[in-house]
C-alpha cells in the first residue's frame, strides 16, 4: 500500500492571513480553491507526535536513500521506514515508549523492517540524529462522492535536538491509493497558495537546516580537504592533518560509550593517518612539531590496540566457529567468555585514557601546533611534496616487494604491508592533486594486494594470540580441555587461511609489480610536480 | 495472506454487509486488508464511495492484461483496500471458461498482492457458477450468511457436500445466521440449536437490525459509523470467531 507524498512548506513570505494569526489549515481551505468537484473537510483529531530519526554515526541509512524515524505519540510507539520519495517501505510496532538508543540493529524485533536496514547498517549502531514534536492537523480532500481522494496534514515542528528551534510549518500531501490525477489536482491548488512552495528536502533535513546542520554530514573526510597544486606543503598538511583531528575527536564519544565497534575503529584510522603523515611528511613541518608529536601519537595508536584486537576476534567469532568441523560450537563458549571479559578490562583501560588529561592535552596541543602552521607561505609546494613521497614509497614497496622468496619469513611479508600502507595513505592524503579515475584504479591495484597481505598477517596475528591466550586460560585453570581443542582447530583454520594467501601472494604481487600498475602510481608521483 | 470468502447460493442474505464490516474491522485490528467486490452490481464499491468500475472491465483482469494491482482503490479506513465491482464482471464466468484451469484463476490473480495484504476479502455474487468454484478453490475460510429456516441450511448441506469433493486445497467452511428476526420463533429456535449442534455454525448470529440497512445511507461500515450498535458489537464478535478459526488470532 505504498504512496508517494508530496512535501510544501511555508515560506518566510508566509500570507498575510497567516502573519494575523490564523492557523494554516484555515488559510490554505480559503486559499487553495479545489475547482469543481472537490471539497476540503476535516481530517482526523489533531495529534501530538514525538519523532526521533535515527542513523548510524556515519549516515548509512541515508546514503541510502533511507530514513528511519521512531514515532511515539499516545498509541504507542513505532518504526517507519521511508524512501527517498516518501514512501513507507516498513512499519515496525514497539513495546512501550520505544527502543532506548543508541542501538544495533539485532536489538530491533525481528521483521520486514530490520530485515531491510540489518545489510544497509551492518554493525554500527543506530542512534537518534535528529529529535522533534510534531503537532499534525489533517484535512481530506473529497470528490463528488464524499470520498476521501487525499489527505493534507500541517506539521508544525519543534527541533528539540541536535537544537533547539522551531521549523516552518510543512504541509504533506498524501494520496489514497488510486486517485493520483485527484492527488495532482489538490497538489496544484496547494500549491499555488501564496506563501507555498514545494519542499525540496525531507522533514529530517528541514529538522536539521533549522539547527544549522546538514544530513550525511562526515567530520574528517580528507578527500574534502581543499588543495591546490602551488599550495605550501606544510598549510596542506596542517589541513589535512586537521580534517583527521576532527574525525578523531567526533569518534571519542562514541568510543568512550561504547556504542559500536567502529567509533574506535574510525578513532584508529585517523590516528594511523596521523602517524603515517607526520613520519612521511612531517619534516615539512616547523622543527620540532613531528618530534614533539610522534611519540604521543604511538602512545595513543598502542592504548587503543588491545581492545580493537579483541573486537575484531568477537566480530569474526560466529565465522570462527561455524568453520569448527571436529569440535561443537558450544565448546568455544569459554573462549567467548574469556575474550569478552578481557575486552571489558582492555576496554575500561581505553576509556580511562581518552578520559585522561594527557589525551586532552595532546588534542589541544596539535589542533593548536597544526593552526600555527596554516599561516606558513614558505617551502615546498603540497604538488612537490606529494610527487616527491609517493615516488619514494612506491620505489619502497616495489624493492621490499621484489626481494621476498618462498622462504621469506612471514615478517617480509609484514614489512611489505607496512610500506604498501604508507603509499596508500600518501596516494589518498593527496587525493584532490590527482586524477579521480586515475586515483581510483591505482587505489584498486594496490588494495588488491592489500587485501592479500592483510589476510595473511591478520592471520599470523590471530595464530600468535589464540596461542598465547590459550596459555593465560590454561595458568587461570578455566578452561576445560574441549575448549583448547577447539580453539587448536581454530588456529589450524587460521593456518589453512594464512597459507590460501600466501599461495596468492605471488600473482598478487606480480599484478602490482606490472607495468601498467606502476606506471599509474607513477604518474601520481608527477602530477602537478612540474 | 488468509482468504475470506462471504459466499451464498440466495441474494439478499448479509453477504456484502458481512464482507464490509468484517473487512474493515480486520483493518482495525492493524491488518493490511483488501476487499474484492466481485458483485456486478458493486454494493460494497458503493458502501466504501468507489465507484463500481475497473479499466479493462473483468476482462483485462481475468487474462492479466492489467495486473490486480492497478485496479485496486484505496478506501477512508487506514490499512483496508478495495478492488472495485465493475459490471462487466456479469460476464465472469464466460471469461474464465476461455482461461486455463479456470477454477484455479482466482487463486492466482491473488498470488502477488502476498506481500501487499495480510488479509483478501472475497464478496461473491449469488450464484453457483465457474466463478463461484474458483472462490471456493482461493478461499481459506468460506463465510456462509443464512437465514434461519430449514431449507437454507439444506443448501449450506449441499455447499459443505460439494467443497468436500474437492481435489487438493479445501476451504473451511463457517456459516453463521443473518438477518435474525427475533419476533419469529422459527427463527430464533432454529439460532439457537444449530450453532450448539454443528461445529461449522458460528455461534454469533447477526441480528436484522435497521442500523445495518442504515450503511447505504453512510455509505460506510457500521463498525466505523456506529460503533457502539448492536450490529457493531455482533459483527465484533463474528470477526473474533472468524479470525480465530482461521488462524489469525488465538
Amino acid at each position: 500500500m505504498a504512496s508517494s507524498t508530496r512535501d510544501f512548506v511555508l515560506e518566510h513570505s508566509t500570507p498575510a492571513a497567516l502573519k494575523a494569526g490564523s492557523d494554516v489549515l484555515t488559510v490554505v481551505v480559503d486559499s487553495a480553491s479545489l475547482n469543481g468537484d472537490l471539497s476540503w473537510a476535516n481530517g482526523a483529531p489533531a495529534r501530538t507526535w514525538r519523532r526521533s530519526w535515527l542513523d548510524t554515526f556515519d549516515w548509512r541509512l541515508y546514503r541510502a536513500g533511507l530514513t528511519l524515524e521512531q514515532i511515539a505519540g499516545r498509541d504507542g510507539a513505532e518504526l517507519l521506514l521511508t524512501g527517498r520519495d516518501g514512501e513507507v517501505l516498513a512499519t515496525q510496532r514497539l513495546t512501550g515508549s520505544g527502543t532506548p538508543w543508541p542501538a544495533l540493529v539485532s536489538r530491533l524485533p525481528a521483521g520486514p523492517l530490520r530485515e531491510l536496514i540489518e545489510p544497509v547498517a551492518g554493525i554500527r549502531a543506530l542512534a537518534p540524529v535528529a529529535r522533534a514534536t510534531s503537532r499534525v492537523t489533517e484535512l481530506r480532500a473529497l470528490n463528488a462522492d464524499a470520498k476521501t481522494v487525499a489527505r493534507l496534514a500541517v506539521d508544525r515542528m519543534a527541533v528539540t535536538f541536535p537544537a533547539r528551534a522551531a521549523a516552518l510549518p510543512r504541509l504533506t500531501l498524501t494520496p489514497v491509493r488510486g486517485y493520483g490525477r485527484l492527488t495532482d489536482r489538490v497538489g496544484r491548488a496547494v500549491a499555488g497558495v501564496a506563501g507555498v512552495a514545494a519542499s525540496r528536502g525531507t522533514a529530517l533535513e528541514a529538522a536539521l537546516a533549522v539547527t544549522g546542520r546538514r544530513a550525511g554530514e562526515l567530520p574528517g573526510k580528507a578527500a574534502a580537504v581543499e588543495l591546490s597544486a602551488p599550495m605550501p606543503a606544510a598549510r596542506a598538511l596542517a589541513a589535512i592533518l586537521t580534517a583527521q583531528l576532527d574525525s578523531l575527536e567526533a569518534n571519542v564519544p562514541g568510543t568512550v560509550r561504547d556504542i559500536d565497534t567502529e567509533f574506535l575503529h574510525d578513532l584508529r584510522i585517523a590516528v594511523r593517518w596521523t602517524r603515517s603523515a607526520l613520519k612521511l611528511c612531517g619534516s615539512v613541518l616547523p622543527a620540532g612539531i613531528a618530534g614533539e608529536f610522534r611519540p604521543q601519537f604511538r602512545w595513543l595508536g598502542d592504548l587503543t590496540t588491545p581492545t580493537r584486537d579483541l573486537d575484531v576476534y568477537l566480530l569474526e567469532f560466529d565465522a570462527m566457529a561455524a568453520g569448527l568441523i571436529g569440535a561443537a560450537v558450544s565448546d568455544l563458549a569459554p573462549f567467548r567468555d574469556y575474550l569478552e571479559r578481557s575486552r571489558a578490562a582492555e576496554y575500561r583501560k581505553l576509556s580511562r585514557g581518552l578520559r585522561s588529561s594527557r589525551f586532552a592535552r595532546l588534542t589541544a596541543d596539535w589542533r593548536a601546533a597544526l593552526a600555527g602552521v596554516r599561516g606558513t607561505r614558505k617551502g615546498p609546494t603540497v604538488a612537490q611534496l606529494a610527487a616527491e613521497r609517493i615516488a619514494t614509497a612506491q620505489r619502497k614497496a616495489l624493492r621490499t616487494g621484489q626481494r621476498i622468496t618462498a622462504a621469506s619469513p612471514p615478517t617480509s611479508l609484514h614489512d611489505l604491508r607496512k610500506r604498501c600502507k604508507e603509499l596508500r595513505y600518501l596516494v589518498e592524503m593527496f587525493g584532490p592533486l590527482h586524477d579521480p579515475a586515475q586515483r581510483w584504479q591505482a587505489v584498486r591495484e594496490l588494495k588488491a594486494l592489500q587485501d592479500c597481505l592483510g589476510a595473511f598477517q591478520d592471520a599470523e596475528v590471530q595464530r600468535t594470540e589464540i596461542r598465547m591466550l590459550a596459555n593465560r586460560m590454561l595458568a587461570d585453570r578455566t578452561v576445560p580441555a574441549e575448549t583448547l581443542l577447539a580453539m587448536g582447530e581454530v588456529a589450524a583454520g587460521l593456518a589453512g587461511r594464512q597459507h590460501a594467501a600466501r599461495a596468492e601472494f605471488d600473482s598478487r604481487f606480480a599484478a602490482f609489480a606490472g607495468p601498467a600498475s606502476q606506471a599509474r602510481l607513477a604518474s601520481l608521483g608527477r602530477a602537478g610536480a612540474a | 495472506m488468509r482468504i475470506f470468502a462471504t459466499y451464498n447460493i440466495k441474494g439478499g442474505v448479509g453477504k456484502t454487509a458481512a464482507a464490509v464490516n468484517l473487512s474493515h474491522l480486520a483493518a482495525r485490528d492493524g491488518h493490511r486488508v483488501l476487499l474484492w467486490d466481485l458483485d456486478p452490481q458493486g454494493a460494497a464499491s458503493f458502501l466504501f464511495r468507489i465507484k463500481p468500475r475497473v479499466k479493462g472491465g473483468g476482462k483485462a483482469l481475468i487474462r492479466g492484461t492489467r495486473s490486480v494491482g492497478a485496479a485496486i482503490k484505496g478506501t477512508d479506513y487506514d490499512g483496508l483496500d478495495l478492488l472495485p465491482a465493475d459490471f462487466t464482471y456479469r460476464n465472469l464466468d464466460l471469461l474464465l471458461d476461455s482461461a486455463k484451469r479456470p477454477e484455479r484463476r482466482l487463486a492466482s490473480l491473488l498470488t502477488p498482492l502476498k506481500a501487499e495484504y495480510d488479509v483478501i476479502f472475497l464478496d461473491c455474487p449469488p450464484s453457483i457458477s465457474l466463478l463461484s468454484e474458483s472462490v471456493l478453490h482461493a478461499a481459506g475460510l468460506l463465510l456462509v450468511p443464512l437465514i434461519p429456516t430449514t431449507l437454507s441450511v439444506r443448501t449450506l448441506d449441499q455447499l459443505t457436500e460439494f467443497v468436500a469433493g474437492f481435489a487438493g486445497h479445501r476451504p473451511d467452511v463457517l456459516a453463521f445466521f443473518s438477518m435474525i428476526d427475533r419476533r419469529k420463533r422459527l427463527h430464533t429456535s432454529i439460532a439457537a440449536e444449530l450453532p450448539v449442534a454443528r461445529s461449522d455454525f458460528a455461534s454469533t448470529a447477526i441480528g436484522a437490525l435497521s442500523v445495518i440497512e442504515q450503511m447505504s445511507v453512510h455509505r460506510a461500515p457500521v463498525t466505523a459509523f456506529a460503533p457502539r450498535s448492536v450490529a457493531a458489537r455482533q459483527y465484533g464478535e463474528l470477526w473474533q470467531e472468524a479470525s480465530a478459526r482461521a488462524g489469525l488470532t488465538g
